[in-house]
C-alpha cells in the first residue's frame, strides 16, 4: 500500500451507492403490525412471516430458537448489507429496523455466525424502485464471494508464516511469507476499503506516518532478509497479523462493492503494480514482488471476467482490447516461472533494467484500457 | 471522438504562405473553443504574432519544421509494440483526430471534465484555460519502423542509419525509435500536453522509448526577429534558412516528386541529436578563444573581422578548425539544413555538473547530404572538446495533413495512397 491514499472503492461507493435505504438497528420494541416481519431462526431454518412488503420502514422481529448464536441480515441482491444484527444468542429476540425502497431483497439468517447463511427472499413494492441490472448484482455477489474466499484461504497460509516466525526458523518463514500474501494482494482494494487494516499489516518503512509503529508483513519481511533474525518482538508482531488478518477475513463480507467500484478497483491493483511492484519497491528486501503481481493481475482478471458480460454489450472493443492485453501481460508473466501454476516467480533482483521497461509497457497497455472498465459498466 | 472541428474559420494553408508559410492563425480562442481568425493576409508580420494563437494543423506540409520556431519543445520517441498494422493505423488516425483538436487549443475526446464521474476524462486537463500557443505536433518514422508490417521496400534510400561520427558516446535509451512526435510551443504546458495525451492513447501499441524537454529555442527561421542563443553564449542560427525561403525549402528541406518514394513527397528527413556541453569548462574558457572556436564574435554575433552578423563571413579569415567555418555550406559542397534545436537542462548528474546542452533538431531533403556531410566535416572542429553527442535518432517525416480526412501517414499506409 501507499501511504495517504484514497481508497477509490470507497469513494466511488460513496458517489454511486443506492441512497435506497437507511439502516438502523434499534431495541425499543414497536407493537408487531404491518410494518413487521417476524423472523424465526434454528440451527437449519430462517422462517419469515411475510415475503412482501410495502416501501418504507420495516422491522424485524427476530427469535432465535436454535442452539447456536446467529445473525440476521437484510440484503441486497448483490449482498451488500442493508441492516444487520450480530450476536443473537440461544433463546433470545432481537430487533432489525431499516427503511427500504422497491425492489428485492433477501433476509438471511447465519447460525454460527458463518457463511452466507439460510436466505429468504423478500419482495419490497411501492414507491420509487432501485433500479438495479441484475447482472451487475450478480456479479457483485460473485465478487463478494470471491473476497470472502481469498481471505478464508489466505489465514491457513498465514497461519504458516506465523508458526514459522514463531518457531524462529528463518528459512521456513521466507519460504511461507510470499505465498501468504496472495489472497491480500488479489483483494488488495476491498481490503483497503477498510482504512484501519491496511496500514496495520501491509505499510512499508517509508508509509508510517508520524508516531505509527511499524506492524504487518513488511516488518517481518525486513526482519527475514535484511537483519536476517528473529527476535520476541518480531513473534509478537507475527500473532497481531493474525490478529488483524482475522478482522479482515470477518469484515470482507460487508464491504461495499458497486459494479463501478469493482471496475476501478481492478485499475486499481494494476496501479498498485505500476507505482509499486514494478520498480521493486513494495517487497524491496525479499525482492518477491513479482508473485504480489501476478496476484494484483489476477485480482484485476477477477473483477473484469465478472463484469465482461455487461461490459461487452456497452463497449465491445474495450472488451476485445482487455482479453488482449490480459493475455499479454500474463504471458509476459509466465516467462519469470517454471510453469504456469507455480507461484515460484524469478526474484524480481534478477530483473534487469530493460525487463523491467517491458513489465512496465505491459501494465501500462493493460490499465489504461481497463480504466474505461467503468464507464463501461455504468452505461 | 465527435468531428467538431470548425473547418470554416481555418485559413487555407495557401493564404498564410504568403507571409510566412506558417499557417498562423491570430486572435484563437481559448481552450475548448474553435480557433476564429480575426487577421489574414501578407501584411502580417509573423514575428509579431500572438503568442497563444493557433497554428493550421492542415497543409501540404507538417506544421512544426518551417513554422517559425516556438519557445518550448517536447520531443518523444516510441517503440511500436503491436504486430497488427490494422491496429497501428487505426492509432494514427487517432492521433491525427487528438492532434488536430489540441492544436487548435481543443481538448481530447470529449474533454477533461463533465463525463462519467466513475470513469476518467478523455483529457488529462492540464491545458485547459491555456492559449494554442502556437503548437505543432509533427510525427516521424524511424528506419526500425520500416522492418515492421512489411514495409521494407517502403524505406527511403534518404533515410539513411547514420554512421558513427567521430567523438560519439551515444547512449541507446537515448537514441533511435519507431516514431518520433515533436511538440514545440510557446507554454512548455501545452507541449508536455500534447505529448502525454498522445502517448495515453498510444498505450497498448507503442510504448515511449525516451523523450527530452527543450527550451529557449537555439535556431530562428524567422530571420527578421533576434538570433537566439545557445546555451554557450552564441548566438546560434544566423544562417538558417527561413520559413520565408520558399525556394530555399524547396531545395533543401522539402521532399521533391523526384526524390522518391512518392509517399514522401513533400515531406522531409529529421535528425535529431542530443549533444551534451560541458558547461563548466567552458565557462572557464577565455573569451578570445571561445570566440576562435565559434569564428564569430560573442556580442554582435559577428563573423571575424566582419561588424555586424549578418556580414557575409570570410572564411578564411576563421581559424581552420573554427565551427562556423567548417559548418558552412561553403565548405560542404553547398550543404544546408533547417536547424529548430532547443536549449535543455535536464538537472545536474551525479558529479554535480549541469545536464545540459542543445537537443539539436534538423529537417533535411537528404540526410546524406545533408547533416551526414555536415558532421564528418565537423570531426575536427574545435568546438569538440566542449560537446559530446550522446543521443541520435533520424526520422522519415511525411507530408502534411491535408483536410479534416487526412491523417499522420496515410501516403505510407493506405493502399490506395
Amino acid at each position: 500500500m501507499r501511504a495517504a491514499r484514497h481508497s477509490v472503492v470507497t469513494a466511488v461507493a460513496m458517489a454511486t451507492a443506492l441512497t435506497a435505504v437507511t439502516a438502523c438497528t434499534s431495541k425499543s420494541g414497536d407493537e408487531d403490525g404491518e410494518r413487521v416481519i417476524a423472523v424465526t431462526a434454528t440451527d437449519s431454518k430462517c422462517e419469515t412471516s411475510k415475503k412482501e412488503i410495502s416501501a418504507g420502514h420495516v422491522e424485524l422481529a427476530i427469535e432465535n430458537k436454535g442452539s447456536k448464536v446467529t445473525e440476521v441480515y437484510i440484503l441486497f441482491p448483490d449482498d451488500r448489507v442493508v441492516s444487520e444484527r450480530e450476536n443473537i444468542g440461544p433463546g433470545t429476540k432481537q430487533r432489525v429496523t431499516a427503511e427500504v425502497k422497491a425492489g428485492t431483497y433477501e433476509i438471511a439468517c447465519k447460525p454460527g455466525m458463518k457463511g452466507d447463511g439460510i436466505r429468504q427472499d423478500l419482495k419490497v413494492t411501492g414507491g420509487s424502485a432501485a433500479k438495479r441490472d441484475p447482472r451487475l448484482d450478480k456479479a457483485v455477489a460473485a465478487y463478494r464471494s470471491y473476497a470472502q474466499a481469498q481471505a478464508d484461504e489466505t489465514l491457513p497460509k498465514v497461519a504458516t508464516f506465523v508458526a514459522a516466525v514463531k518457531a524462529g526458523d528463518l528459512e521456513a518463514a521466507k519460504k511461507a511469507y510470499a505465498p501468504s500474501r496472495i489472497g491480500w494482494e488479489r483483494t488488495e482494494p476491498v481490503a483497503e476499503s477498510f482504512g484501519d487494516i491496511d496500514p496495520k499489516v501491509d505499510v512499508r518503512a517509508d508509509g508510517l506516518e508520524a508516531g505509527q509503529k511499524w506492524t504487518g508483513w513488511h516488518r517481518l519481511e525486513k526482519a527475514l532478509w535484511q537483519d536476517k533474525k528473529i527476535g520476541a518482538e518480531e513473534k509478537t508482531l507475527a500473532d497481531q497479523l493474525v490478529t488483524d488478518l482475522t478482522d479482515w477475513q470477518k469484515r470482507v463480507g460487508k464491504a461495499e462493492i458497486t459494479p463501478t467500484s469493482m471496475a476501478n478497483g481492478a485499475k486499481e491493483l494494476l496501479d498498485e503494480v505500476a507505482t509499486g511492484k514494478v520498480t521493486g519497491e513494495e517487497e524491496r528486501y525479499s525482492h518477491t514482488d513479482l508473485v504480489d503481481f501476478k496476484a494484483n493481475v489476477e485480482g484485476a482478471q477477477q473483477s473484469y471476467e465478472l463484469l465482461k458480460p455487461v461490459a461487452k454489450e456497452n463497449d465491445p472493443a474495450l472488451v476485445t482490447e482487455l482479453d488482449k492485453q490480459f493475455a499479454a501481460l500474463n504471458a509476459l508473466l509466465d516467462a519469470y516461472r517454471p510453469n504456469a501454476t507455480s507461484y515460484e516467480f524469478t526474484a524480481y533482483d534478477k530483473v534487469g533494467a530493460a525487463d523491467r521497461k517491458k513489465l512496465s509497457d505491459g501494465v501500462n497497455a493493460l490499465a489504461e484500457p481497463l480504466s474505461k472498465l467503468a464507464a463501461a459498466v455504468a452505461k | 471522438m465527435t468531428e467538431s472541428d470548425n473547418q470554416g474559420a481555418s485559413p487555407s494553408r495557401r493564404s498564410l504562405i504568403g507571409w510566412g508559410g506558417a499557417g498562423l492563425a491570430l486572435g484563437a480562442a481559448a481552450a475548448g473553443g474553435a480557433v476564429a481568425m480575426t487577421r489574414t493576409g501578407n501584411d502580417v508580420d509573423p514575428v509579431a504574432a500572438d503568442a497563444g494563437a493557433a497554428v493550421d494543423f492542415h497543409g501540404a506540409y507538417q506544421a512544426g519544421i518551417a513554422t517559425p520556431v516556438q519557445d518550448r519543445l517536447h520531443f518523444a520517441a516510441f517503440d511500436v509494440t503491436t504486430t497488427d498494422r490494422a491496429e497501428f493505423v487505426r492509432l494514427l488516425k487517432d492521433w491525427t483526430e487528438a492532434a488536430r483538436r489540441m492544436t487548435a487549443g481543443k481538448a481530447v475526446g470529449e474533454g477533461a471534465f463533465g463525463g462519467l464521474p466513475e470513469a476518467p476524462p478523455d483529457d488529462t486537463g492540464e491545458a485547459l484555460g491555456l492559449k494554442p500557443s502556437r503548437l505543432t505536433l509533427t510525427v516521424g518514422f524511424g528506419p526500425s519502423l520500416f522492418t515492421k508490417f512489411d514495409l521494407a521496400a517502403r524505406r527511403p534510400d534518404a533515410l539513411v542509419d547514420l554512421p558513427a561520427f567521430a567523438g560519439d558516446a551515444l547512449d541507446a535509451a537515448r537514441s533511435n525509435g519507431d516514431l518520433c512526435v515533436q511538440a514545440c510551443a510557446d507554454d512548455p504546458q501545452v507541449a508536455v500536453h500534447a505529448i502525454r495525451n498522445l502517448a495515453r492513447i498510444g498505450m497498448g501499441k507503442v510504448v515511449i522509448r525516451w523523450s527530452q524537454l527543450g527550451f529557449g529555442k537555439t535556431s530562428s527561421t524567422t530571420p527578421d526577429a533576434q538570433t537566439p542563443r545557445n546555451l554557450m553564449g552564441f548566438k546560434d542560427g544566423t544562417r538558417n534558412i527561413a520559413g520565408t525561403e520558399t525556394d530555399r525549402l524547396k531545395k533543401f528541406v522539402w521532399v521533391g516528386e523526384k526524390d522518391g518514394p512518392d509517399w514522401m513527397t513533400g515531406g522531409s528527413y529529421l535528425v535529431a541529436r542530443r549533444i551534451r556541453m560541458h558547461i563548466e569548462t567552458w565557462d572557464r574558457t577565455s573569451l578570445q578563444e571561445q570566440e576562435d572556436i565559434f569564428g564569430r564574435d560573442k556580442g554582435e554575433g559577428a563573423p571575424v573581422g566582419k561588424a555586424k552578423e549578418h556580414d557575409e563571413p570570410f572564411l578564411k579569415a576563421m581559424k581552420p578548425d573554427a565551427h562556423v567555418r567548417l559548418a558552412h555550406p561553403d565548405s560542404n559542397q553547398g550543404s544546408t539544413i533547417l536547424r529548430r534545436g532547443y536549449s535543455f537542462t535536464d538537472g545536474t548528474d551525479g558529479l554535480g555538473r549541469l545536464e545540459a546542452g542543445l537537443f539539436f533538431l534538423a529537417y533535411m531533403r537528404d540526410v546524406s547530404n545533408g547533416f551526414v556531410r555536415i558532421q564528418r566535416h565537423l570531426a575536427t572542429d574545435a568546438l569538440n572538446e566542449y560537446i559530446q553527442h550522446v543521443g541520435s535518432a533520424v526520422f522519415a517525416v511525411p507530408p502534411g495533413v491535408r483536410d479534416k480526412d487526412d491523417w499522420w501517414g496515410r501516403t505510407l499506409f493506405s493502399k490506395e495512397a
